[in-house]
Formats: structure tokens, sequence, C-alpha cells
């Protein structure tokens, strides 16, 4: 590595496997900023947190049938979130039963994860990967399956943005007016369980709020306009992908590492500043 | 092959999983009772990332865990307050901090043989069938003397939990009190980390007394049927794993799933 940034930005794409891993993070970041925006307004990081765990079943249940991983994060997720739908949108940490209804479910579902892993007899860097994730091992196959998943949720995202704004700031004067706000969460929860699916090909199970929800935190704190935050998520979560994959790739630390420190800056500054 | 209890680390796991399943059962069931189910997930999180700090720096695994899980407990304690806006604080600190657990966990394991590289997934998921001697030891006096202290301020606690405006009108010492339960949980965690893993904690912490609640409402009843459903579920975990070849955290988990929904389902439906 050099300080000559078209030297580097030509060593950073040399590989087949960097350009993948690149071109499915710029997806991730577009999608996992802009959701998260609204992840952020509507209080339900638990949920994405709660999906993402889900996820590791689904991917680890995907390698033992021999298929990629993000066909089974995407089946699990998108089940977790049409069960969360139904059962009910106001679903979170909130009352005691609740926490322990779903602190049950997501030790069974990393249980069960681990099950499928040790019946398919895979290494503990397989674990890891899915954990924590990973620059390597991003097929052309899986970039497709990402873009399609990001232009898909990213259109429907739209479709619904201004009915979701309304819904989340006051659902009952958009129930009031008309706005069909149970479809609309319920639609909300199925974009977020993509976007969860994806992201977690960068950065894991476990590390998904680093993209998908501190970006937004941030954004939110700086500016109340809805448009200009979106964009404002969307550039950090971009900024931190981009430059994440960058030092995991010349300086060999792990990606999610990288990644979740570069978003917990920005973050802890503000705070700290805020705190002034 | 037959007889589990003709293998050491077979009776080894017994003893020093019964010691930490009555103790998680016990503390857990104030922690659904206080509504603090979620503090219990950050500390699993800081003693992945503890554990492996203390490997990385060559102190005892079990001195990292300890001391990260109750350092980070009182830091809970003082910081105190509740309210919206902080799950978003609490998910983006922790998130962080596992992310440092896996910079500690790729130095650890680049620095050394190929046989530390499964460190990781024993903190992640449990390691109750390789614990040494000491740790055996350690696990079990551990596990013991917080099931004693639990137990020794389970009368205020439960007043503080259920009514903590009258308890602190009646001379409850309400502030002393919370932190010393929350450093019970963090012991905990950190005991039940080497049981069934890091990740896996809500398996004995959670689940059983989220059972026990569903079954009685009276508190010492409960208290006592959710030591006894995290102690049954880790000895059927062990005998399920010894003949079944498979992970002892996942039969636990799959226990005392199976468990909660067959007690939902009773509540629900009789």
């Amino acid at each position: 590595m050099s300080w000559d940034f078209v030297v580097d930005v030509q060593l950073l794409l040399q590989f087949h496997f960097m350009q993948n891993a690149l071109a499915a993070g710029t997806l991730v970041a577009l999608l996992a900023g802009a959701a998260g925006y609204f992840v952020v307004l509507r209080g339900q990081s638990f949920i994405a947190h709660m999906l993402s765990q889900v996820g590791f079943p689904g991917a680890a249940a995907a390698v033992l049938v021999h298929t990629s991983p993000i066909v089974g994060l995407l089946a699990f997720c998108g089940i977790a979130a049409g069960g969360i739908g139904l059962a009910g949108p106001r679903l979170g940490a909130g009352s005691r039963a609740e926490s322990a209804a779903v602190g049950s479910i997501l030790a069974f579902s990393l249980g069960l994860g681990l099950l499928f892993f040790r019946l398919y007899a895979g290494s503990a860097q397989g674990i890891y990967n899915f954990l924590f994730g990973t620059i390597l091992g991003i097929t052309d196959r899986d970039v497709q399956l990402t873009f399609a998943v990001a232009a898909v949720a990213l259109a429907a995202l739209a479709f619904i943005a201004r009915p979701l704004i309304f819904a989340s700031i006051d659902p009952d004067v958009a129930e009031a007016r008309g706005v069909p706000v149970r479809a609309v969460a319920i639609a909300f929860l199925l974009v977020l369980a993509l976007s969860v699916a994806i992201t977690v090909q960068i950065v894991g199970t476990l590390l998904i709020f680093s993209l998908l929800v501190a970006p937004s935190a941030v954004a939110t704190q700086l500016t109340a306009r809805p448009a200009v935050a979106i964009a404002l998520s969307v550039g950090i979560s971009l900024a931190v992908t981009w430059l994440g994959l960058a030092i995991a790739y010349f300086t060999d630390v792990p990606v999610g590492f990288v990644v979740t420190t570069l978003a917990f800056i920005p973050y802890l500054v503000l705070r700290v500043a805020r705190a002034r | 092959m037959s007889d589990p209890f003709a293998l050491e680390f077979m009776r080894n796991a017994f003893v020093a999983g019964t010691c930490i399943a009555l103790a998680a059962g016990v503390v857990g069931y104030f922690l659904i009772l206080r509504n603090q189910v979620f503090t219990t997930d950050a500390l699993g999180h800081t003693a992945f990332t503890g554990s492996l700090g203390a490997l990385v720096v060559g102190i005892d695994l079990l001195v990292g865990v300890f001391g990260s899980c109750v350092a980070v407990a009182l830091a809970i304690g003082s910081f105190g307050g509740r309210g919206r806006g902080r799950d978003v604080a609490i998910g983006t600190v922790f998130a962080w901090v596992l992310g440092l657990g896996v910079l500690f966990l790729s130095l650890y394991t680049t620095n050394r043989s190929a046989a530390s590289g499964t460190i990781g997934v024993s903190v992640l998921f449990g390691s109750i069938l390789g614990l040494q001697q000491s740790q055996v030891v350690v696990g079990s006096i551990a596990g013991l003397i917080t099931l004693a202290i639990a137990l020794l301020i389970a009368r205020p606690l439960l007043f503080l939990s259920v009514d903590p405006d009258v308890a602190i009108a009646r001379g409850v010492p309400a502030r002393a009190l919370a932190m010393v339960f929350l450093v019970l949980v963090a012991a905990t965690v950190a005991e039940s980390v080497q049981a069934v893993g890091a990740l896996l904690v809500f398996a004995l912490m959670v689940t059983p007394p989220a059972i026990a609640q569903n079954l009685s409402s009276r508190p010492w009843l409960g208290i006592a049927l959710s030591a006894g459903i995290a102690v049954g579920a880790l000895w059927a975990g062990l005998v399920l794993s010894f003949y079944a070849s498979l992970p002892v955290s996942f039969f636990v988990t799959a226990v005392v799933f199976a468990g909660y929904v067959a007690s939902e389902l009773r509540k629900r439906f009789a």
C-alpha cells in the first residue's frame, strides 16, 4: 500500500473477490443506510437485531444443503419478519413477557445455527464469517442476488416512504387520514428483512448495528429533515463500508472490527459534542 | 460409551453445570421480574470481548470474563436511566464492543497454533465438556456463592422489584440493592459463558424463569421452579449430547425452548 490514491484503488480492485465485496458492500450500504433511517425513526433497532440473529441458522442451514448462505438468510429473515408483523407491530424489548419471548427465540435460533454448523462439520472460521462478516467468499451469483434484493427493497421503500414517515411520526393521525398503517408497517418489516439479509454478508449477524443503525442514529441527530437525514445516513454507510473494506484488505484486520469502529467513531464524537 | 458418568469430563460437566444452572435460574427470575433481560445480552457481548482480551494480554480467561462483566455491570448501574433512544445507544456501543472482540480473536489466533482457532467458538457457544479441573472448581464455587447471595437478598429484592415505591418508603436501600443485583447478574453471565456460551446465556438465565413465571405467579415457588428447570435442562442437554454427539448448548437451548413453547400454550389454552 502506498499513499498514492490511484495506485491504492488499483490495488484494491485487482482481485475479483475484492471487486465482488465492494460491489455487494455498496449495494448493502445504500439499502442499510436508507432502511436504517426508518429503523431509528420507528424505534425498531431491536427488531433489526432480532432478525439478524434469526438469520444465523438460516445461513448455516443453507450451507448445510449446499446453497448460497444469502438464500437461507433471505428465507429465515423473511419468515421471521412476517411472524413479527402478524404477532403485532409493537413487538420489542418492552414488556416483561415480550422480552422473555424474544430472548428465548434468540437463544434457540443461535443454538440451532450451531447445530447446523456441526452437522456440516464446518470450521470455526466458517462460524466467525457468519457472525462477524468477511470480505472473502462473495460470489458473482451473490452479487447478482444482492443487486436484485437491493433494487426491489429500495423501490419498495421509495414507494412506501411518505406514508411510512407519516405513520411513524403520528400513527393515530395517519390512520385517521386513511393511511393503511398496519399494511405499511408489515411492508417495512419485509424491507427490513431484506436489508438485514444482505447486510449480514459484509458485517455478519452480530455486528449488523454498525451499518443498519449507527449511521442513521448519527444522521437523525444532525438533521430533522427526512430527505437530508436519509441522504446523510446513506452517505455515512457508504463511507464506512468502503473505508472498512479497504482497511481490512490492506491490513488483515478483521472487517467486522474495522466497520464497527468506523461506524462507532462519528456516533461517539456526536454524543460527546452533544453532552457538552 | 453407554454410561455418561464413567467419564471424568462428564462428571465435571455435571458438577459445574448444576451449580451454574442453579445460580442462573434464581438470578434470572429477578432479571425477568425487573425487566432487565437485555442487560444480559450486553453482558454476554462483554464476556466475549473480555475473555479474548484477557487471552491476548496473557492473563487467565476466567479473570477476563469476570472482570469485564462486573466492570460493565457497574458502569450500566451508575449511568442508569431508562427510556427511548437507549436501545440505539446500547446497541451501537455493544456492537462495537463485540467488534473489538473480533479484533482480539484474530490477534490471538494468528499468533498461535491452529488449535487455538476454536477458542472463539468455545466462548460464544460454551465448552462445558472441555472444562479443566481448575475451571470446574472456580465455576462451581462461583455458582454456589452467587446462588447464596441471591437467596440472601431475595426478600428485599422481590419487594423492590414488585413495588419499588412502597419498598423505598419502607427503607429498602434501593440503589445499593440494584447495584448488588447487577453485580450478581454479571457474575452469573460470566459463569454461564462456560456452560452454554456468551451468545446463549439467555437459555439458562431467561427462558427457565420465563417458563416458571408462566407456571406459577407465586414468587418463591417460581424461583424454585426456575432453578429446577435450568438444572433439568442442563442435565438433559448433557445426556442428549453424550448420546447424540452434538453440541450440549444446542440441546440446552432446544429443551428450554420446547418447555417455553409448551408453557405458553398451556397458559393460553388451559
